[in-house]
């Protein structure tokens, strides 16, 4: 871990422009993603502005029906909030299936959107990886690629993003609102906040230099059933291969996103028309143009049974 | 270097850290404090866990600077050899662990797990997010996930921890 | 003291204390954090530096220069050694690739440096300023692809390379029932929990290390041959070990390194192996690929076995012995192994928990499920069918003890094995597909020598000290039974000193030999002692009782305290074994039963329940030894469903070398275990009666998991670890 400065930031505007105006400065907030790639010098930023003081830690209620979740709501209480539990379920489930007891309590609701991938071949700096150091190549090409995405990739990068969160948040359109370092605030779709990888893997979200998030918006309820079924060998405590967050309607229309496959949430809004015809409808216009390696083939069966299993089930 | 200042069990330390300190080599280091132990220093094994303002958390993948004012307790804040905490005596009667490393931090995740069942919040397991809450086996050993033993006490972990919180309960 | 005859009737026997299921007694200590592990000693001695291990970033080739500068000039930075400047340098008997590479690069992650600093953040950062450029060389790293040029190893602690008796392929061809299946077992790593960790102190030319190692004599002769000093000028302590599995039965890079880091930074300097780097840098457990061919008579009979195994190593490097169980445990007259040994350059492979028979029962046990299944016979009467009590090899030779019958009968009694559906895919619980599998367990029992001290206090307290360690099998426990049985005084009187070289030496912890072992040879001290406190009494030792802390010969009657009035009473002896580990053959038995949950549309794996049943000589602490067996259970889940380091054949390393991608079981996988010993004592063993549990218990568990997982669903797959991507596409709806 290379040498750091360090402060706390005390207001969203000020950590904004701090982090425009310091040479290779980062957030930090639960640093449960961040500290572990400093340790490996994956992240090596030079001046850390620590957020957590700042007082976006609330749920409110916004005027059209919705939430708005602060950007430093702990991923335990989002899970845990009442209102969450009783009308946006698949986001409670989505954050209860995702890592563990003591790193939930830590992580952050912007950190978790934030996540960088699990890719093996990013974790180990001796080996190729154009999100860590574009030009270099991507190693998981032709390497071990059973967790990597079946669709959306490149030539450059075949990485997932590891967030279940997010693809909860994916169907329930939520708005992630920040503020620039000019303290200009703007509004981001979900849809649009992560990138899919093209040659430029290192850029993952939208977001521009110092842009920090300050607050995610849940749209008023849509009701529905509400499901998040996550595929793991591991029973806990580990990455998806594969998982289908859905919110299924009474008519058998409904919205899917899935996790696992992609270098972002997956969702192809086309594809939802498909529902009341059935997983298998779904799953072939949501991953018509895959591309899976031989090890991950599997993903495009296991997405269909998986769509299959929660439809089966919401549907009663 | 910075300087930094929070309680641990109940004993207030003032400390001038490299920035780069995480809240685990604070304790283990500076402190001496190595009842918490360091299984992988990435979050991926809960030997680390401390908990702090009531909360069990990785204490590897944070730093001790962002810890001011904060209230710590470790392992040995929770009992003494010659005066254990329920846990840690119920971890010795029902066998819940072999060679010790993984110990403490389960041991602090199960008093952090006792008091979020008790506070109503849920697990991936629980059937219905908007019922009571019961503390059943599997709620346990999904609560528990975070906290690997490689020696593989875990039918015996869940033991100690249940009769816990029977008793308390 | 020579054991050469079969027990007769001993102090154990009277099982005051021996027996029991008594709570560890360092338990308390462990539970509060107040344990000392290696990397945690700040009380023996001040001014400790911390070192920072770099691993080669190539598999195979060179290292063409190395530039210090900017690492040198680094904040806090004391020291830097490598290859280079570190002396010349032996290697250890039982290291195979050289603990610190360079030029040459043997395998991924080979320690090529260590920055010694002030603090571990200054360590940490200037290991990366460090430049080495390599010169990359062409490695070889597919075990499949390297099958064909693999060469029969020399005879190794598993057997000779080749084995044969009777006619084997003649049998086989004639046999109305074949089976003739392949399996693969992937690498496998041993993920204890604390790293490889020491402090290294150096006093003058004398080296003391604070380390985590399983065989204490073995790491201080090693060490000492490594740097090239005499063996008297080490000092090893390991009081307390966070985990081993077989990982830490050797000298490793951690504390060779902290004692170069030290002599170079001339401050004790303390090391901890990053865990991104333990997968590649320390030992693992070999892949293998196995080809077993069993001929069988309608009614079940076995006619021929033959069972061939290959794996790789570095060079220097042993096989998998994965055939050694299938030359013991089914009848036959006609048999067969081989074990070929391919040359590999990933990291070296050695011993990891039950080496040889966890690799080889994860075949086997499949195919004797799928022979059962060819004769239509239900697996659990196939195994009893061809028991035998003696060895298949040399009839003569009988087992010492052997109840793998009884282990299977009282098992499917227990588990509700009746209940199977023999015909795959039929049970449904919910989404759930419901199998249940069955497996032996077999492992052998060694004998070796193990020595020990005991002292009586004028407290009348008695004080074991042996170089034995404890990785959490309860060797503390066991040895204060066996002493606290053997001098007649409760448990709180004794006191258990473990894990130092400066101590009598012991068989070490590994191969499941240590408890029995190492209070063997506690017994063998406690018999000397009692002479020795007989004689100061005037007493006939054969006739002197010792009970209740007191010392009685007829009317006579005298307290330990009292006997030990005049000064300590100190006795050091070992117990060293004759020709009955020859004359019979001592070996483990059980059985174990799964019962798995697969998800009907998404094939995840989920065990529900597990039953092992065991018999291993008479069991010194009921309580430890379950926990043994059940977190062997544990481990063999891991192997089943998990466990595996995925070879990057590119770029020649373990590419999932963290303990998020590498997976092991977590509290969710695991369900209630249920685990009962039968009644069995083996004077044959030692004084003790006693054999090893810890191996046992994962031996034949991966098998019955996958012959439940194919019981379920009805599809067989034979490489490990059994994942839902084998499954799906042949899934039965």
């Amino acid at each position: 871990m290379r040498s750091f400065s360090y402060e706390r930031a005390t207001s969203p505007g000020a950590a904004a422009a701090a982090a425009a105006g310091t040479a290779n400065a980062k957030f930090i907030a639960g640093g449960t993603n961040l500290l572990d790639l400093m340790k490996l010098e994956i992240e090596t930023p030079a001046h850390l502005i620590d957020v957590n003081g700042l007082a976006l830690d609330r749920i409110d209620e916004t005027a059209d029906g919705g939430l708005r979740i602060g950007a430093l709501v702990r991923n335990t209480d989002l899970a845990a909030d009442r209102r969450v539990r009783r009308d946006y379920a698949v986001l409670s489930r989505a954050l209860l299936a995702g890592a563990s007891g003591q790193l939930r309590n830590k992580a952050t609701t912007a950190g978790n959107l934030l996540q960088r991938t699990r890719c093996p071949y990013f974790y180990d700096a001796n080996l190729p990886c154009n999100k860590r150091k574009p030009g270099s190549g991507c190693a998981a090409i032709g390497g071990f690629s059973r967790q990597h995405a079946v669709i959306g990739a490149s030539e450059a990068c075949i990485a997932t993003h590891p967030s279940d969160m997010a693809v909860a948040m994916r169907v329930l359109d939520v708005v992630v609102e920040t503020v620039r370092p000019d303290g200009a605030t703007r509004s981001i779709p979900i849809a649009d906040l992560h990138r899919l990888p093209g040659d430029s893997p290192e850029i993952e979200t939208t977001l521009q230099p110092g842009e920090l998030i300050t607050a995610v918006a849940l749209p008023k309820p849509v009701g529905g059933t509400q499901a998040y079924r996550k595929v793991r060998d591991r029973a806990s405590y580990a990455f998806a291969l594969v998982s289908v967050a859905a919110i299924v309607q009474g008519d058998g229309t409904g919205r899917v996103a899935l996790g696992g496959v992609a270098h972002k949430p997956w969702r192809v809004e086309a594809a939802e028309s498909e529902l009341p015809r059935g997983a298998k409808a779904v799953t072939a216009r949501l991953l018509a143009d895959a591309k899976p390696t031989k090890d991950n083939a599997y993903k495009l069966p296991l997405a269909e049974r998986t769509l299959a299993a929660v439809l089966r089930e919401a549907r009663g | 270097m910075t300087r930094v200042s929070f309680d641990v069990n109940g004993e207030t330390h003032q400390l001038e850290l490299d920035t780069r300190t995480t809240l685990l080599d604070a304790l283990r280091e500076h402190l001496h404090l190595t009842g918490t132990k360091k299984g992988c220093d990435h979050g991926q094994c809960g030997a680390c866990t401390v908990i702090v303002d009531g909360r069990r958390i990785n204490s590897c993948l944070t730093l001790a600077v962002m810890h001011h004012g904060d209230e710590i307790t470790t392992i040995e804040g929770l009992g003494t050899p010659d005066g254990l905490h329920p846990l840690q005596a119920a971890f010795v009667e029902h066998d819940g662990y072999q060679c010790g490393y993984c110990t403490p931090g389960q041991i602090c995740s199960a008093v952090g797990v006792l008091a979020e069942v008790k506070a109503g919040i849920p697990s991936h397991v629980t059937a219905d997010l908007n019922a009571p809450l019961r503390l059943t086996n599997a709620e346990l050993r999904e609560r528990m996930s975070g906290n690997i033993c490689r020696c593989g006490a875990y039918s015996n972990i869940a033991e100690a921890i249940s009769e816990v919180a029977g008793r308390s309960a | 003291m020579r054991f050469e005859h079969p027990a007769t009737f001993n102090p154990i026997d009277q099982l005051k204390v021996i027996g029991h299921p008594t709570s560890r007694i360092e338990g308390p200590l462990k539970t509060t954090g107040t344990a000392p592990y290696a990397y945690e000693r700040h009380d023996v001695v001040p001014n400790q530096a911390y070192g920072y291990v770099i691993g080669s970033a190539i598999g195979k080739g060179r290292i063409a220069a190395i530039d210090l500068e900017a690492a040198k000039g680094a904040p806090g930075v004391l020291a830097i050694v490598t290859a280079e400047n570190a002396g010349k340098l032996g290697k250890g008997e039982r290291n195979a690739a050289p603990l610190l590479g360079g030029p040459e690069i043997a395998h991924y992650h080979q320690a090529v440096a260590i920055v010694v600093a002030g603090t571990f953040e200054q360590a940490r950062a200037a290991a990366q300023l460090v430049r080495i450029d390599y010169a990359k060389g062409d490695g070889r790293f597919d075990l499949a692809a390297g099958r064909d040029e693999a060469i029969a190893p020399h005879p190794s602690f598993g057997g000779p390379a080749d084995t044969a008796v009777g006619d084997f392929a003649a049998a086989f061809a004639a046999a109305p029932v074949q089976l003739d299946a392949t399996y693969a077992t992937p690498d496998q790593s041993h993920a204890m929990m604390e790293p490889h960790a020491s402090i290294a102190a150096w006093d003058g030319d004398k080296l003391t290390v604070w380390t985590s190692n399983q065989m204490i004599a073995w790491g201080a002769e090693d060490m000492a041959k490594t740097l090239g000093i005499p063996r008297d000028n080490v000092r090893l302590v390991s009081p307390y070990i966070g985990g081993g599995f077989g990982g830490k039965l050797f000298l490793r890079a951690d504390v060779l390194l902290a004692a170069l880091g030290a002599r170079a930074a001339r401050r004790p300097v303390k090391v901890a192996l990053q865990r991104p780097l333990m997968f590649n840098n320390t030992t693992h457990r070999p892949a293998t690929i196995q080809r077993i061919r069993i001929g069988a008579e309608r009614d079940g009979r076995i006619t021929a076995i033959g069972h061939e195994s290959w794996s790789g190593n570095v060079s220097g490097g042993e096989p998998e012995t994965a055939v050694s169980q299938t030359r013991l445990l089914y009848a036959g007259a006609n048999r067969m192994t081989a074990t070929r040994l391919a040359a590999l350059d990933l990291p070296e492979g050695n011993a990891m928990r039950a080496p040889g028979e966890a690799s080889g029962m994860m075949a086997l046990e499949i195919a004797i499920d799928e022979l059962a299944d060819k004769l239509g016979i239900d697996p659990v009467a196939l195994r009893i069918a061809n028991d035998t009590q003696v060895d298949p090899e040399h009839p003569q030779r009988k087992f010492s003890q052997r109840q793998l019958v009884q282990c299977l009968n009282e098992g499917a009694a227990r588990f509700g094995w009746s209940k199977r559906n023999p015909k795959p895919s039929q049970v449904r619980d919910g989404r759930w597909l419901i199998g249940m599998g069955v497996a032996a367990a077999f492992r052998n029992n060694l004998v070796t020598k193990s020595a020990a001290r005991v002292r009586l206090d004028r407290q009348g307290r008695v004080t074991v000290e042996t170089d034995m360690t404890d990785i959490g099998t309860g060797s503390y426990t066991i040895i204060a039974q066996t002493a606290a049985e053997m001098m007649g005084v409760p448990l709180e009187e004794v006191s258990v000193r473990l894990g130092d070289s400066d101590f009598p030496v012991s068989c070490g912890s590994g191969g499941q030999w240590g408890g029995n072992n190492s209070t063997a040879g506690v017994y063998a001290a406690c018999v000397k002692l009692r002479e020795a406190i007989a004689q100061k009494l005037g007493f006939n030792s054969a006739e002197a009782v010792f009970a209740d802390g007191v010392v009685r010969s007829g009317n006579r009657s005298v307290s330990l305290a009292q006997a030990a009035a005049g000064g300590d009473l100190v006795a050091e002896d070992a117990i060293e074994y004759g020709d009955l580990a020859k004359t019979y053959q001592q070996s483990t038995f059980g059985a174990h039963f799964v019962e798995v949950g697969v998800d009907a549309d998404t094939a995840e794996i989920r065990v529900r329940r597990m039953l092992a049943v065991c018999a291993a000589g008479r069991i010194l602490n009921p309580k430890a030894a379950r926990s043994q067996v059940i977190g062997a259970m544990t481990m063999g889940v891991g192997a089943a469903l998990m466990e595996d380091l995925v070879v990057d054949k590119r770029h020649g390393l373990f590419i999932n070398h963290d303990l998020a991608a590498y997976e092991v079981p977590v509290h969710a996988d695991i369900p209630h275990q249920d685990m009962i010993f039968l009644d069995e004592t083996d004077p044959i063993s030692s004084p003790m009666k006693a054999k090893g549990v810890a191996e046992l218990g994962i031996c034949g568990v991966a098998a019955a998991v996958a012959n439940a997982v194919h019981n379920a669903t009805g599809v067989r797959v034979r490489d490990y670890p059994i994942t839902l991507d084998k499954l799906i596409a042949a899934m039965p709806v």
